[in-house]
């Protein structure tokens, strides 16, 4: 995307420049262009802990996939005459309150935890770059309104505000998903419209606009793409944030609905066993942490690497 | 000053406004009848109608709102469905609770990351940085429910230093405190490091050096004073970030403030409580920012005047 514009800027140069001077033919090899992602690329792999990040992310990822054909036990059968057993070879990691194999739940439920990690992120994501491109772009009263909007949004404490809506939703799964968005587009809406405020008066979208370019084509061709790198970042971070909540939620009994394997329900189940079965409330939280910590490492590397300036 | 102050009030009252909007349509308007919710599909329709009626629930909203908004700027948020008490008078007497805790918790926070901050940043890139940075983000990765646990694990059950849950005496505020002031001490640490580092660059700090003072007044007496600013500012905000995340540290601890009674309103379905504490709460929070950012005006004129 960058290279592209770099090239269309060029073609509109030159017939600028046509003092006498014949524009020179530049050759460029391929392998000489620097596009942003290759550079932030070559830097996310130089960062040893974000590479680990990823990695985790994947393995889980694959696991999460594999959950039906690896595991050999059901994450919903129940054994009541093998309640609350420590990690053994049969169950590694013991069973829970109704003889449910833990490791099958805990696994089952890196599926909920990884798609409440994504789709609210990236929806929140989606609405908030909408929102702030337009509020940054527009000006106005449009921005006005946006801005306001986003400011009582923020002013929530977010856990509290996606418990009123579950309240009134209904705690279920789905339900959890719009509570989420609705909750986190807000933050990144502030960070877009920052952004399209500054390439606005960039030349190259002064350039579009007196070639009579259509608004939203600028926004999606010129401005957009190129908050694309910072709306990566915040989308990276939304993700912990948004697995986090969800299993506070579901914790506090208004997110996930039993039997759902989710890990903040297995926690809330295991915490009336914590002196006898430790292991059915410590496990599931381990799991959260690795996988929050993963990402977390993975959305600093990839700060880093976008911009290098955030560093320290 | 003044006209500083003013202005952050002036920008405060449409998001106040906003926020008791969001919650009456939220809690009110969308699901549609609270009575209903609140009473369970069992009841016969005319019961419902005649308790709608009673509650004024029959009213269209914008007149239910307008009263509900002057209900609250008077102190009056309703009765509890539940407990048969004016909210009003439920959340003051849980505040002191929750104030207490996050007081204490805050604490926790700034004794555990101002320190880890400092001496990261000092120590940039090396193991001593990696450790503390690691731990900070550890910190943040972990979900307090599960810290919370892990602690009333060891420290009641194995170690047997502390009371496993309640609030009666000040042993009993150490766990849920610590629980929630590690949770946000690692944001701290990563703060106060990278004000740290950014301030490091500045010349006054080189003319220091260049004067001959050693790196720890260097550090203590020049650096420090700018670097925690920002982190001064974070610290209220801290507080009340504190004040609405003790909503799961009071319910596992069984601590009776105000997030336990919101916790509480939702198992009830008590929805005029749960309206009265996500209310308050929610006010003391903008109240908190509104705070924090007198206080950065005060401390720092480069703000004040912009």
């Amino acid at each position: 995307m960058h290279d592209d514009e770099r090239v269309s800027d060029n073609k509109m140069k030159t017939p600028d420049s046509g003092q006498g001077i014949a524009p020179e033919k530049i050759e460029v090899k391929k392998d000489d262009v620097e596009t942003l992602f290759g550079d932030v690329f070559r830097a996310f792999q130089k960062n040893r802990s974000a590479l680990v990040g990823l990695c985790v992310v994947l393995f889980i990822t694959v696991l999460a996939l594999s959950a039906p054909y690896v595991l050999s036990h059901d994450p919903y059968t129940m054994n009541l005459d093998n309640r609350n057993q420590p990690p053994s070879e049969a169950h590694w990691f013991g069973t829970d309150t109704y003889g449910r194999d833990l490791m099958a739940r805990v696994i089952f439920g890196a599926r909920i935890s990884l798609v409440i990690g994504l789709i609210p992120a990236f929806l929140a994501t989606c609405i908030g770059s909408i929102l702030g491109v337009a509020s940054g772009f527009y000006g106005g009263k449009t921005d006005f309104w946006i801005m306001r909007l986003a400011d009582v949004v923020l002013a929530f404490p977010s856990l509290l505000l996606a418990m009123v809506i579950m309240y009134t939703l209904g705690a279920n799964l789905f339900n959890i998903f719009i509570a989420l968005s609705i909750v986190g587009w807000a933050s990144t809406s502030r960070i877009v419209r920052s952004q399209t405020l500054a390439l606005k008066e960039k030349e190259f979208v002064e350039a579009a606009r007196a070639l009579g370019v259509k608004k939203r084509t600028i926004i999606f061709r010129h401005i957009l793409p190129n908050c694309l790198p910072n709306i990566m970042v915040v989308f990276t971070m939304s993700i912990p944030s948004a697995i986090m909540q969800e299993a506070g939620l579901s914790f506090l009994g208004v997110g996930a609905q039993p039997p759902t394997p989710s890990w903040g329900l297995l926690v809330s189940q295991g915490k009336e066993f914590i002196f006898s079965a430790p292991w059915v409330a410590i496990i599931p939280g381990v799991a959260i942490l690795i996988l929050v910590l993963a990402f977390n490492f993975m959305g600093d590397g990839l700060r880093d690497a976008i911009d290098p300036y955030m560093k320290d | 000053m003044k006209r500083f102050i003013l202005k952050r009030l002036l920008i405060a009252v449409p998001v106040l406004i906003g926020i008791t909007f969001v919650i009456f349509i939220l809690l009110n308007v969308v699901p549609g009848d609270p009575v209903a919710l609140m009473m369970g599909e069992r009841m016969s329709p005319e019961i419902i109608e005649r308790v709608r009626h009673q509650m004024h629930l029959d009213d269209p909203w914008p007149v239910r709102y307008v009263r509900f908004l002057a209900g609250a700027v008077q102190g009056d948020l309703g009765e509890s469905y539940k407990l048969q008490r004016p909210v009003a008078d439920l959340i003051v007497g849980a505040f002191p609770v929750t104030l207490k805790l996050a007081l204490a918790a805050a604490l926790v926070a700034w004794l555990i990351g101002i320190p880890a901050g400092i001496l990261s940043a000092v120590k940039q890139y090396s193991l001593t940085d990696n450790f503390f940075m690691g731990l900070a983000l550890t910190g943040v990765s972990m979900p307090v429910f599960w810290t919370a646990l892990l602690f009333q694990y060891v420290f009641a059950l194995k170690l047997g230093w502390l009371p496993v849950a309640g609030f009666y005496s000040a042993k009993h505020l150490i766990m849920p405190a610590l629980v929630l002031g590690w949770s946000s001490s690692g944001l701290i640490a990563r703060l106060t490091r990278s004000s740290l580092l950014d301030v490091m660059r500045h010349d006054y700090i080189r003319t220091a050096r260049a004067k001959g003072l050693r790196n720890v007044p260097v550090i203590l007496r020049h650096a420090l004073k700018n670097a925690l600013l920002p982190v001064v500012t974070v610290m209220a905000l801290q507080i009340a970030f504190l004040l609405s995340g003790s909503v799961i540290t009071e319910s596992i601890f069984n601590i009776p403030g105000v997030g336990r009674i919101a916790v509480g309103a939702i198992q009830n379905r008590d929805m005029p409580l749960l309206q009265g504490a996500v209310l308050f709460t929610t006010v003391l929070v903008i109240l908190g920012n509104l705070a924090a950012d007198v206080l950065y005006g005060w401390l720092d004129p480069r703000i004040r005047y912009e």
